[in-house]
């Protein structure tokens, strides 16, 4: 389970640029619960996301997981409970390290690292049945560069990656925005596959409202730095984009003129 | 042409800068950060070394605290950067620049005389063989267990948390490494191979001078550079194997640039012979892709 409660964080305080990202964020997501995260640009998504990570630290609120206070604690501190796939695919793997020297990086996530070979014989069936199972035949190229795989092939890998190992939370932040339609979807249904597979609680950031709806178990719109709304259950079933859309202005009084919200 | 004795000379401190590059692949290639504390850390190594010789310390001990001095110089610079985030280039000259004071206060004086002293080639030459052969057996042993353990080093899980640190850092932090002591175990063990080097130049030359660490940046990355140029660094071990292939074949080329009396060199010009020797490692890859791409264009 996480907790955020009242995360306030504001960029460049006291220069002309200050630009409060979150604005008292509160939000809790179950163990094994699916949720999708929508806004527009500027929502504090991606900063949500990071603070979530360590990435960035908040200004005050606190971010609770699984009953440790994780508020203070750097990016690497957290890193055992918290996995990440991140939006650019060429961010969430090393391109310079081989697939399975790469694999191996995300199976020790979080652990202590010693001095003992970082590529064991015993980690070889585990990574050779799971990189099968993307059907993409990298099970036979455990000795290649990451940086030979293409953009799709390497996202599929950073899921694995952040799948290797038990996390609290998974959190993926528009995974399939820089991946071209087809590519996305096969990255998109891997996702849902392995998030149902392993009962994974797993926070994902989209800009495409039809596939915040799509999968999931519950959508949360996130609207300058705070949740506007969040739906789950029976109130979500057979929602669409425009049912979304009208909800949003209801809430807010306002016109939504975000194009991007709309498309896609 | 070159004669017998300048060319294990050549060879004995190709070794020693086979050392030196190793260092600094571990900074430039595998860390990403440009570190110019080895200008400092060689002389400090010689000087920690030297000092500790004349004062009767066994010399192996003597060069392992040499080694010790150079990783707490380098760890200096790391943390400068890391802690105090200042540009890592900028970090590395604030520590090169203080080491030639620190350098000044071990010795005590700007150079130290070691030819009568007790080194670690001493025993060595009771072996049955001609005295410029000694100093190049032993180093090829010493370069040899270092690369054998920076391999195996590189290899392992810390090892390759580090690779990730330099190649990645965001993803590295996100798979829990603590990336800032990363660079800061790097960068040390980066300026102690340095310093190693340093303690086993003055032993092989018979004196550790504070100036000896001038251009010895220019002189690894030479080596690095021409190193990879020569033999494709596609993995560690190649890399760690062209960092001593470039720091030979580096000693080689100016031990017979300076012998060709036809080019009219003299010891003056090596500097400007490095400059020249660098840049044609670093354009000569490139120019064989263009020919070879030539070549194949106009077969087709």
């Amino acid at each position: 389970m996480i907790s955020a409660t009242d995360l306030r964080l504001t960029f460049g305080k006291g220069t002309p640029l200050e630009n409060p990202a979150l604005r008292g964020m509160s939000l809790t997501v179950n163990q094994g619960e699916f949720v999708t995260v929508i806004g527009s640009n500027g929502a504090g998504k991606s900063t949500f996301l990071n603070a979530l990570a360590g990435e960035v630290l908040v200004d005050s609120g606190q971010i609770i997981v699984d009953n440790q206070n994780v508020t203070k604690l750097p990016t690497h501190k957290r890193a055992g409970r918290v996995a990440r796939v991140f939006q650019d695919p060429l961010a969430g793997t090393c391109e310079g390290l081989t697939i399975e020297e790469n694999l191996a990086l995300a199976i020790k996530r979080g652990q202590r690292r010693g001095l003992t070979s970082a590529v064991k014989k015993q980690y070889m069936d585990k990574f050779k049945d799971s990189l099968s199972s993307l059907n993409l035949g990298l099970e036979k190229r455990l000795g290649d560069k990451m940086g030979l795989l293409s953009g799709g092939q390497r996202q599929a890998v950073s899921l694995l990656m952040a799948s290797l190992t038990p996390s609290s939370i998974l959190l993926l932040d528009e995974h399939t925005a820089a991946l071209d339609p087809k590519t996305a979807a096969f990255v998109l249904e891997l996702t849902t596959r392995i998030i149902k597979e392993q009962k994974l609680t797993a926070l994902m950031v989209t800009h495409s409202m039809k596939q915040a709806l799509e999968v999931g178990d519950r959508t949360v719109m996130l609207h300058q730095g705070q949740v506007v709304f969040d739906i789950e259950g029976k109130d979500r079933e057979g929602l669409e984009v425009k049912d979304l859309l009208g909800l949003f202005e209801k809430q807010r009084g306002l016109e939504v003129d975000d194009d991007s919200l709309l498309l896609g | 042409m070159l004669s017998n004795i300048a060319l294990y000379g050549a060879i004995e401190t190709g070794l020693i800068y086979g050392l030196v590059a190793f260092g600094i692949y571990l900074s430039f290639r595998v860390l990403d950060f440009p570190d110019l504390t080895v200008d400092g850390s060689f002389p400090l190594g010689a000087a920690v070394a030297a000092i500790l010789i004349i004062d009767g310390w066994n010399p192996w001990l003597a060069t392992g605290c040499a080694v010790m001095a150079g990783m707490a110089a380098g760890a200096v610079t790391a943390l400068l950067n890391v802690k105090l985030k200042i540009l890592n280039l900028l970090a590395s000259i604030l520590t090169m620049i203080a080491l030639y004071s620190v350098n000044l206060r071990i010795m005590g004086r700007p150079n130290v005389a070691l030819l009568t002293e007790e080194t670690v080639l001493t025993p060595w030459y009771d072996l049955d063989l001609a005295f410029h052969q000694v100093p190049v057996l032993l180093f090829i042993i010493v370069v040899f267990v270092a690369l054998i353990l920076l391999w195996r080093f590189m290899k392992s899980e810390t090892g390759l948390a580090m690779r990730a640190t330099g190649a990645n850092a965001r993803m590295a932090r996100a798979q829990g490494i603590a990336t800032g002591a990363m660079i800061v175990l790097g960068v040390a063990v980066s300026n102690g191979l340095v310093g190693l080097a340093g303690a086993l130049f003055a032993q092989s030359q018979g004196a550790a001078d504070v100036t000896m660490g001038v251009g010895v940046i220019v002189i690894g990355l030479a080596s690095l550079i021409g190193g990879e140029a020569v033999v494709t660094p596609s993995t560690v071990l190649r890399a760690l194997i062209a960092c001593v292939v470039g720091a030979i074949i580096y000693r080689l080329a100016i031990a017979f640039a300076l012998n060709a009396d036809f080019l009219g060199l003299q010891a003056q010009d090596l500097n400007l012979i490095t400059a020249v020797l660098v840049t044609l490692a670093i354009v000569l890859p490139g120019v064989r892709t263009s020919i070879a791409n030539r070549l194949t264009r106009s077969k087709a």
